[in-house]
C-alpha cells in the first residue's frame, strides 16, 4: 500500500468512526428491558435463563459446555483421520502447534509430579482444552431461546458456578486418587489436609470467570459503550482470562498431585 | 440452594467433562503422545547408535595408534638392527677388502720380483749377447782391418803406372 492509498484508507476510517460516535451520542440508549441489577444476578445466577435439554432444564452454561465439546469432538475425529496419521518427524505448521500443546501439560504433569504423571497430564490437557475453549467460546455469541422464550447469548460454561464447582471438585478427586495411589492412606491424609482446595479451586475458576462476564455484560449493557471497547473488553480480556485460567487451575492441579503422590523418601531426600 | 447450585447441573458438567476428557485422550492426546514419544525415542536410538560409532571409531582410532606405536617401535628396532647388522658386514667386508688388498699386493710383489727376475734373466741374456756381438764385432773389426792393411800394403808394393 502506498503513501497515498493509506493516507486516503486513515481519512476514510477515521470519517467512519466519527459518523459512528456521532450516532452513538445522538441516538442515546434504548430502554433496556430488564434493569442492570437483573442483568447482573442473570449472569450470575442463571435462574431465569433454564434451557430444555433432553426433559430437563438446565442451565444456559450446561448447553455451552456440551456445545463445546460437541465441537471439540467433531475438531478431534477431524485431526485424529485426516492429520494424525500423516504426521512427520519435521513437523509443520499445525502438527507443531498439536504437539506443543500435548507436550506443554505432559511436560507440566512431568515436571510437577515426577512419579505417576501419565494420567495427570491427560487430565491436565483435557482440563487446560477445556477451560481455554470454553472461556472463548463466550466470544461466539451463540443464541438459544430459555424455557421462558427468551432469547440469550450462551455463556461461557465456567461462568456458570455449577460448571466450576465440577472442575474444582474433580481436580481435587483427582488430586486424591494421586495421594491414593503413590502413599496409601498417607497419601489421603496428606490430600485431606489441604480440604480448602475444592472451593478455592472453583470459586477461583468461577470468579475469574464470573469478572470476564460481569465486565462485558455491563459493557454491552450501555449502547455508548458498545463500539470499539468491546474489541479491548471483550476480545483481550477473554483471551488473556482464557489463558489464565487454563495455566492456573493446571498448574495448581499438577503441583498438588505431585505434592500428594510423593513418596516419604523422596521427600526426606528433597529436604536434605 | 444459594448461588443457585444444582446438584443435576453438577453432574451434567461432570458427565459433559468425562465424555469431553475420554474424546481427548482417544482422539488426540494418546496418539500425539504416542507419536512423539516414538519420534522421541527414534531420535534417542539414533544418538545412541552414532555415539556407539564414535565410541568405537574412537577405540578403533585408539587400537590403530597403538598398532602404529608398535609399528614405530619395530621399524625403529629393526633399524637399529640392520644399523648393526650393516655395521658389522661393513666390517667384514673392509676387513676382507683388507685382506683382499694385502693379498693382491702381496701377489703384485711377487709377481713384480717374478717379473723383475725374469727381466733380469732376459736382460742378462741380452746383455751376454750384446757382449758377444760386441766382442765379435770388435775382434771382426780388427780382422777386417789387417785384411784392409795387408791389401794396402800389397797395392803399396807393385810398380805404379
Amino acid at each position: 500500500m502506498g503513501k497515498r492509498n493509506l493516507k486516503v484508507f486513515i481519512g476514510i476510517m477515521t470519517g467512519i468512526m466519527i459518523l459512528l460516535l456521532a450516532g452513538i451520542f445522538l441516538i442515546g440508549s434504548s430502554p433496556s428491558g430488564e434493569s442492570i441489577r437483573e442483568v447482573m444476578r442473570d449472569c450470575v445466577l442463571h435462574q431465569n435463563d433454564r434451557i430444555h435439554f433432553f426433559g430437563m432444564q438446565v442451565n444456559p452454561g450446561a448447553i455451552s459446555a456440551f456445545t463445546v465439546t460437541g465441537v471439540v469432538f467433531v475438531f478431534a475425529l477431524i485431526v485424529r483421520i485426516f492429520v494424525i496419521p500423516n504426521f512427520q518427524n519435521v513437523p509443520g505448521k499445525f502438527q507443531l502447534v498439536l504437539e506443543q500443546a500435548v507436550g506443554f501439560f505432559d511436560n507440566l504433569a512431568k515436571t510437577n509430579s515426577p512419579e505417576r504423571n501419565s494420567f495427570l497430564g491427560a487430565y491436565v490437557f483435557a482440563a487446560g482444552v477445556y477451560i481455554f475453549l470454553s472461556t472463548l467460546f463466550e466470544l461466539v455469541g451463540l443464541q438459544a431461546v430459555t424455557a421462558q422464550g427468551h432469547s440469550i447469548t450462551l455463556p461461557a460454561p465456567l461462568s456458570d458456578i455449577n460448571a466450576a464447582i465440577a472442575m474444582g471438585c474433580l481436580s481435587y478427586l483427582v488430586i486424591l486418587s494421586g495421594g491414593v495411589l503413590s502413599n496409601g492412606i498417607r497419601g489421603v491424609g496428606k490430600t485431606l489436609k489441604e480440604f480448602s482446595l475444592p472451593i478455592s479451586m472453583s470459586f477461583r475458576l468461577f470468579g475469574g470467570l464470573l469478572s470476564g462476564a460481569l465486565v462485558s455484560e455491563l459493557v454491552y449493557h450501555f449502547v455508548q459503550l458498545s463500539f470499539v471497547l468491546p474489541v479491548l473488553v471483550g476480545v483481550m480480556f477473554t483471551l488473556l482470562h482464557a489463558l489464565i485460567q487454563t495455566y492456573v487451575l493446571t498448574l495448581l492441579t499438577s503441583l498438588f498431585y505431585g505434592e500428594v503422590s510423593e513418596r516419604k523418601k523422596q521427600a526426606v531426600q528433597r529436604t536434605i | 440452594m444459594p448461588l443457585n447450585i444444582d446438584w443435576q447441573q453438577i453432574l451434567l458438567h461432570l458427565f459433559n467433562f468425562a465424555l469431553l476428557f475420554t474424546i481427548l485422550y482417544v482422539l488426540l492426546y494418546k496418539p500425539v503422545k504416542k507419536f512423539m514419544d516414538q519420534r522421541s525415542s527414534y531420535y534417542k536410538e539414533l544418538d545412541a547408535k552414532a555415539h556407539k560409532s564414535v565410541e568405537e571409531a574412537a577405540a578403533k582410532q585408539s587400537a590403530y595408534e597403538q598398532r602404529l606405536e608398535q609399528a614405530n617401535e619395530e621399524i625403529d628396532a629393526l633399524r637399529a638392527k640392520a644399523g648393526e647388522e650393516a655395521g658389522q658386514l661393513k666390517e667384514t667386508i673392509l676387513a676382507e677388502a683388507k685382506k683382499e688388498s694385502a693379498r693382491i699386493i702381496e701377489a703384485a710383489k711377487t709377481e713384480a720380483a717374478r717379473e723383475r727376475e725374469h727381466i733380469l734373466d732376459d736382460a742378462g741374456d741380452e746383455i751376454s749377447k750384446m757382449v758377444t756381438d760386441a766382442t765379435a764385432k770388435i775382434l771382426f773389426a780388427d780382422a777386417d782391418s789387417a785384411y784392409e792393411q795387408f791389401l794396402n800394403a800389397v797395392e803399396g808394393s807393385e810398380p805404379r803406372e
